[in-house]
Parts: structure tokens; sequence; C-alpha cells
């Protein structure tokens, strides 16, 4: 188990300085600076601003530099648009922000997709499981982007229950619409591969042993059946994190929640290379964990798995 | 000697009547597909989408750039869809017809999930194909490759070159190609090495054809069911992809739309009581990624040999 762990830690961290060295190896290709505009700037001035930001250094030297900054003291370095700001300020702002609504969009999605997977293979081609696999078909095309002004447009605009947009400092009306948008395709996945499984592993003999010595329905299910069910629901955990993440940005941009995605786009619209690599980054880094907890926990649930 | 050749005519001919009877697999196949009810809704969905996408500039009575000065600044009272002024969609807030729009949004995003999907699929095939057949370390050194750049957050790259490199249509095509691939190649080295020590890929090595050969013409067509499957799946996880981007934005550039863009457009103005340029393009989106789905699962069904 702990070599394992160690073993998947040691993929884990080559895997992050790759991302970072390509991510800076494509801002660097790219035509054009960071600070090519509409109005060209004098040589000397340009000259200028590559020492300061420490672009006029050979390739090797300023990846050097940023990853031992990063890496030693967590700093993503100045912004490249808002002179007075660093990435790190930025990043501080907006990160609690989408962590807030990301955890409970996270938590909403597993614990609403595994009971209604599980209620709906237990009743399997009941009403209950027909609406179940109806939701989730659905759901395959009702991404967050056009969940987000489905959801505005009932509860906002026609009810009037609830804000269309704004955060206030987490405030459970504000945070409702936005875990909506987010979880829901997600959940419906979830739901999917769940009611998939547990149909599947309640065939298993372990299951007939269990209800031929009399045990009852609910024990059956809680004790012997949700947890082998469980594996292929934990090996989508690592994708649908990825998804969440990548989600957030829509979330942020269009409820206004004034988290990290909105610095995202903004900075791509700026062409503000710091703030987008250090998002980028911050991103990867937090996948890259995820995965790794993922990996030890199926590795922990499922003994069979030797590596 | 003539009796023999009378013989041997009589015997191919038989042989020839033989493989009519006989069922190939694509036959099957297909069969399987027609059967089944979801697959063959989709497949009509795609007929219709691609029909719309094709022909529909045919019926619009307005091109997609011109502004109709009759309902610009009344676009919410007067710009509905509307048989009499020849808007079938309405118009969008700039006061264009949201018909001819959505038929080019439909066009640019089928466009960008085929040409995405056929990048993924070419480059998946042959880098996962390679290091199937090569196995040993080469297999082991770029699987690795794969499961690196699979822990990356590929939206986040992707709009990075997007920005860096312009966003054209061919850095969209390129950049969704390659980010999606990984999968692919997943698949196809999966197979590969279920395939590499069948009797014929040993019969081909024996007789002396060279291994670049050996995939060309007996591992890659042995795929083709399980490319097709994934191809099909692929292409609405591209039209997403894309429709993502656009809707943030960062996609594809007036005046060119795509169904992402539109919807983003119809969302940012659905308050305003517009609710059709809102509704129009999220038909399109659904009844595209639907066709796919269905159609794709179909052939999951139809071609697993698995379920027979």
């Amino acid at each position: 188990m702990l070599s394992y762990s160690l073993k998947r830690l040691a993929i884990a961290v080559p895997t992050l300085l790759i991302l970072i060295v390509v991510s800076f190896v494509l801002m660097h290709a790219a035509p054009g600076g960071p600070f090519t505009s509409e109005r060209e700037l004098p040589p000397e001035v340009l000259a200028n601003l590559n020492a300061k930001y420490g672009l006029d250094q050979p390739l090797w030297r300023q990846i050097v530099t940023y990853v031992w900054g990063i890496l030693t003291e967590f700093d993503f370095g100045p912004s490249f648009v808002y002179k007075d700001r660093t990435v790190n300020e930025i990043i501080a702002q907006g990160f609690p922000v989408t962590l807030t609504y990301g955890i409970l969009s996270f938590l909403v999605a597993v614990a609403v997709g595994v009971t209604l997977g599980v209620v709906a293979a237990i009743r399997q081609n009941s009403l209950l499981d027909y609406l179940a696999v109806g939701v989730s078909i659905g759901a395959q095309v009702l991404p967050n982007f056009v969940m987000a002004p489905i959801l505005v447009l009932v509860f906002t605009l026609w009810l009037g229950w609830l804000p269309g947009g704004g955060w206030q400092g987490g405030q459970w009306q504000y945070v409702i619409l936005p875990v909506i948008a987010l979880s829901t395709s997600f959940m419906a996945s979830i739901a999917r591969i769940t009611r998939s499984s547990m149909l599947e592993t309640l065939n298993l003999n372990h299951i007939r042993t269990a209800r031929a010595k009399g045990l009852p329905e609910r024990r059956v299910i809680l004790h012997h059946a949700l947890k082998p069910a469980m594996l292929p629901v934990i090996s989508y955990l690592g994708p649908a994190f990825v998804g969440m993440i990548t989600g957030s940005v829509v979330v942020d941009v269009y409820f206004s929640t004034g988290g990290i995605g909105k610095a995202f786009v903004d900075s791509a619209l700026n062409r503000d290379y710091a703030v987008m690599m250090g998002v980028t980054i911050l991103m990867g880094a937090l996948t890259i964990l995820f995965n790794l907890v993922v990996d030890i926990l199926y590795g922990w649930i499922d003994p069979k798995i030797r590596y | 000697m003539v009796h023999d050749t009378q013989r041997m005519q009589s015997l191919a001919e038989r042989m020839a009547e033989d493989e009519v009877a006989g069922r190939s697999l694509w036959a099957d196949a297909r069969r399987r597909f027609f059967s089944n009810k979801a697959a063959v809704i989709g497949l009509a969905l795609l007929a219709f989408v691609a029909a719309f996408a094709l022909f529909g500039g045919q019926f619009a009575q307005w091109s997609n750039e011109e502004l109709d000065y009759n309902v610009m600044g009344v676009v919410a009272q007067e710009g509905g869809p509307s048989l009499a002024n020849g808007h079938y969609f309405g118009v969008d807030e700039l006061g264009r017809d949201l018909f001819a729009r959505t038929v080019q949004g439909t066009q640019v995003s089928l466009l960008v999930g085929l040409v995405g999907a056929l990048v993924a699929v070419v480059v998946g095939t042959i880098y996962g194909a390679t290091a199937g057949y090569v196995g040993g370390r080469v297999d082991a050194a770029m699987m690795r490759a794969v499961d690196v750049l699979m822990a990356i957050p590929y939206m986040f790259v992707l709009i990075l070159i997007l920005v860096m490199y312009g966003r054209s249509m061919i850095a969209l095509f390129v950049g969704l190609g390659l980010i999606s691939w990984l999968e692919m190649s997943r698949i196809v080295r999966g197979q590969t090495l279920s395939l590499k020590n069948r009797e014929f890929i040993e019969a081909a090595r024996a007789t002396g054809v060279s291994g670049v050969t050996i995939i060309r013409r007996h591992i890659v067509p042995n795929l083709l069911g399980v490319i097709a499957v994934y191809a099909t799946l692929l292409v609405p996880l591209m039209i997403l992809t894309e429709s993502f981007i656009s809707f943030l934005g960062l996609g594809v550039q007036e005046p060119l739309t795509s169904l992402g863009a539109l919807i983003s457009q119809g969302a940012s103005t659905m308050a305003y009581g517009t609710i059709w340029q809102l509704a129009f393009p999220l038909l399109f989106f659904c009844l595209t990624l639907f066709g796919f789905f269905f159609v794709g699962d179909g052939l999951r069904d139809a071609l697993d040999p698995k379920d027979r």
C-alpha cells in the first residue's frame, strides 16, 4: 500500500513539472510577446519591460527561476497587465469562492448521483428507475453552460425566487444556482454509472449468499453491494473533478461569482500570460493531487489491485 | 480436361453463391443497428440536422449578415419568429436573421466536431497502434507519456493555445484534436495488443512484411469497428468543448458563429424577453448532441461482439 502510494506520487511530481515547462514553452513560442499591443512600443521601453520581467534571460534560466519561485515560495510572479498586482493576489482573491461552490457541487453530485443510481437499480424498471435513466440521458446534453442560462431563466426571470448572479460573501441564495448548474451533468453521469454497476453487483454470488442466509435487504445493499459497486464511480471521480474545474470557469463568468475562472477568462482576453499560466498550473496541480487521492482510495477499496 | 473446367466453374459459382448467402460482420452489425430504436432515432436526428446545415440556407429569406432595419431597436416586440417578414426563428439583438445564423452556427459546430474528431482519431490510432505493436520499453514510455498528459486539465491548455496562436478555426481544429487523442490511443493500443499475437499477424511477419505495412494493412483494418464507435462518441464531445469555449467568448470570432456562441448571445439577452434567441440555437445544439450520442451507443451495441 505504502509503496503503491509512493509510486503514484513519483508520477505526480514529474507530471506537474512537465505541465509547468510545457505551458512556459508554449507561452514563449507564441507569436508576439506579452507586451505586443496596437500601439508600437519604442524599443528601449520594450527592452526595459523585458528586463523587468526577466524576459531577456535565456529560456532555460527563465524556466528554472519560475519553477524555483513556485516550489520554494509559491510565487507565480507579477501580472503582465496589472502593473501593481501579482498573480498570487489575483488567485488568492478568487480561489476561496471557487473552492466553496466547487466542493459543494462535488458533494451534491456524488451524494445525489449515488443515491439516485442505487435506488434506480434496486427498483429496476419501476417509474423511479425510468425517471432516473431519463434524467441522466437528458443531462448529457445539458452541460453547465446550458444549465446556467436555463436556471436563471426559470428561477430568476420567471419565478423570481433566487438571484441570477453575485456572491455576497457566499449567502445561501447566491450559492444554490451555481451549485445546481455545475453539478447536474456530473450527478447524472454518476447516477448512470452507479445504476449499471449496482445492477451488475446485485447478480453476483456473494449477494445471493447474503440474501440466502436471511440478511435484511437493507444490510445486503449497504454492507455487501455498495462497496464493490462503487469502484467504477470512484474511477469516474477524477474526470468529474477535471470537468468541474473547467465548468467553474463558466459559472464564474455567467453568475459573476468573482471566482478564479473569471480571472482566467479576463486574462485570456487581455493576453495576461502570467495569470493564465498561474491559474493553469494551479488547476493542474489540484487535478494531479486529486487523481493521486483517487488512485490511493481505489487501491484501498479494492484489495485485488496490486501494482 | 473439359470436364474439369466445367466442374471448376460450377464450384466457383457455388462458392460465389455461398458468399452471397453468408452474413459479414458488417451486415450483421447493420441489422443489429437498425433494430435498435434509439439508434435509428439518433440517425434520423443527425440526418435532419445535417440537412438543416447543408440546405437550410436555401430557405432563408435573409442572409446571415444582413441587418433588418424594420425591427432594429424593437427586437423584443417585433423581432420574434414570424412567417410574415421571413424571420422564421426571429432576429438576434442586432437585427440579423436568426434562421440564417443558426444554419451557419450548425455548419460551424458540425465542422469543428467532425474535423476535431478526425484529427484525434488519426493521431490516436497511429500512436496507439505503434505503441501496441512495438511493445516493450517503447510501449511503456509512450503510454507513460499519455498518463502524464491525461492528468493535465486540457481546457485551460486549449484556451492558452487559442489565445497565444490567434483564435482561428485552424488553431481550434488542431487544438481540439491534439488534446483528445489520448483516450483514443489507449483504446487502440489495448486492441492492438490483443491482435498482434494472432496467427494472421504472425503469418504476415513470417513472410517478411515490414512493421509499418503490418500496422497499416492488418492491424488498423481490424480496429475499424472500435474506431468508428469511438469517433462517433468523440464528435459530440468536440462540439461540447467548442461550444464551451465559444460560450466564454474565446472561440470562433465574428462574422463566423457557432451554436455555442449563439447560445451565449441568447443567454445574455434573454432578460429582455427575447427568449427565441436562446431557444432555437439550444434546440439544434441538443438535437445534434442527442443524435451523435444515440448513434454512437447504437454502433457500440451493434459492433460489440460481447453482447450477441
